[in-house]
């Protein structure tokens, strides 16, 4: 038989997805976010010391609905990336693995990073107001 | 790079039909994956329904019950039908597990059953393990000494040392966690995957084994061992409900801590 036909068999199609794989793909996906957005945030650096005009109209736009969502899903993406780091830092020396800790300290994460962006996100609009 | 969709070949398409004529209150459908490697058609997914009143519990009573009375072309593997020798290794439902001992009413809606993900296939729900066993032998699964039997004839070891292999041992090596880990999908050709890594550890583990530095020196590499993510799916999936996201770690804290 030609084995060079042979159908490779469905796998992401397929498979159920899961806390452990898509906290995983979460912590993937906020890491390049989270790289993308401090470029934005040098740029933003940049403007304050040499160009005040286009600072002034970029505060502006993230101060509109657009710009605060987004800084909204920025931070809750700083604070999952940066418990799910410590999470794997447990896992590096060895600790949390038995599957009970993993789904445990993964609804951890989930909660811890909801809870950190809401604390942040209401000390900010407090101090604003 | 990752490659995610499927090549054109591999693409499932919609299948045969087969009722049951007799109205029973315990129907169930059973969608299954089919492929024939006489001709050119691609994978189709065919639906079986069964009344459950007349058929065993778990998945693989199904499709024994299938093969004998419905469609004898049905191919897959199996043995022991209790969860020892790993045969019946599938994709069930979502998740890879044993059909020997998975139960069929475990699963609310349609029963979907492919073979083990991301493998070449044979036929049907048989994959091809070749490069899956490859991988295996390339760990040396097997004592290596230098020195001689301490105790004359044979190798002692204490009951703690013995200890520490449970939850290793135990490993059938039906290749259910390896088929579940996004990494092993796309760097099986260079990363070893959980299955063989869990192998790797039984024999660093073993106090009778004289070659773990030799055993860590060949897994100390990008992809042999370090494309383990700790994602966890394979202790998620394991039918035996082994860890070898933990054993993984431990490969790599040896690593990190030997002088």
């Amino acid at each position: 038989m030609d084995s060079a036909k042979r159908p490779v068999s469905p796998h992401i199609q397929i498979y159920r997805p899961q806390l452990t794989s898509v906290l995983s793909i979460m912590h993937r996906i906020t890491g390049v976010g989270l790289g993308v957005s401090a470029i934005v945030l040098t740029i933003e650096l940049f403007a304050i010391a040499y160009d005040r005009e286009f600072f002034e109209a970029s505060i502006q736009w993230l101060s509109g609905f657009w710009g605060r969502l987004i800084l909204f899903l920025w931070t809750l993406a700083l604070f999952f990336h940066l418990c799910n780091g410590i999470r794997h830092l447990f896992w590096d020396v060895g600790r949390g693995l038995e599957l009970e800790q993993v789904y445990r300290s993964g609804w951890g994460v989930i909660i811890g990073s909801l809870t950190l962006t809401v604390i942040v996100w209401t000390v900010g609009y407090t101090a604003c107001s | 790079m990752a490659k995610l969709s499927l090549p054109k070949n591999s693409v499932v398409g919609r299948g045969r039909t087969y009722s049951v004529e007799k109205k029973s209150n315990r129907l169930k459908k059973f969608k299954i994956y089919r492929w024939n490697p006489d001709g050119d058609a691609n994978p189709t997914m065919d639906t079986y329904e069964l009344d459950l009143d007349n058929c065993g519990r778990m998945v693989l009573d199904a499709l024994i019950k299938i093969k004998n009375e419905v469609d004898s072309t049905l191919t897959f593997r199996r043995s022991c039908r209790e969860g020892i020798c790993g045969s019946c290794a599938m994709n069930i439902d979502g998740t890879n597990t044993l059909a020997c001992i998975k139960p069929i009413e475990e699963i609310r809606s349609t029963v979907k059953i492919y073979p083990l993900p991301h493998l070449p296939v044979l036929k049907d729900l048989v994959p091809d393990m070749t490069h899956f066993y490859a991988q295996y032998a390339s760990i040396k699964p097997w004592i290596q000494k230098r020195s001689p039997p301490s105790a004359g004839r044979e190798n002692l070891q204490s009951v703690e040392e013995r200890e520490k292999l449970d939850g290793l041992y135990e490993c059938i090596l039906c290749a259910c966690c390896s088929t579940s880990c996004p990494s092993y999908w796309w760097n099986s050709d260079r990363y070893l995957g959980p299955a063989v890594l869990l192998q790797a550890y039984r024999w660093i583990a073993d106090s009778r084994d004289e070659a773990v530095g030799e055993r860590l020196d060949e897994l100390e590499d990008p992809f042999r061992l370090y494309r383990c993510h700790t994602i966890m799916n394979c202790t998620n999936t394991c039918p035996k409900h082994l860890n070898p996201g933990k054993a993984i770690a431990e490969i790599k804290k040896l690593i990190a801590t030997r002088s």
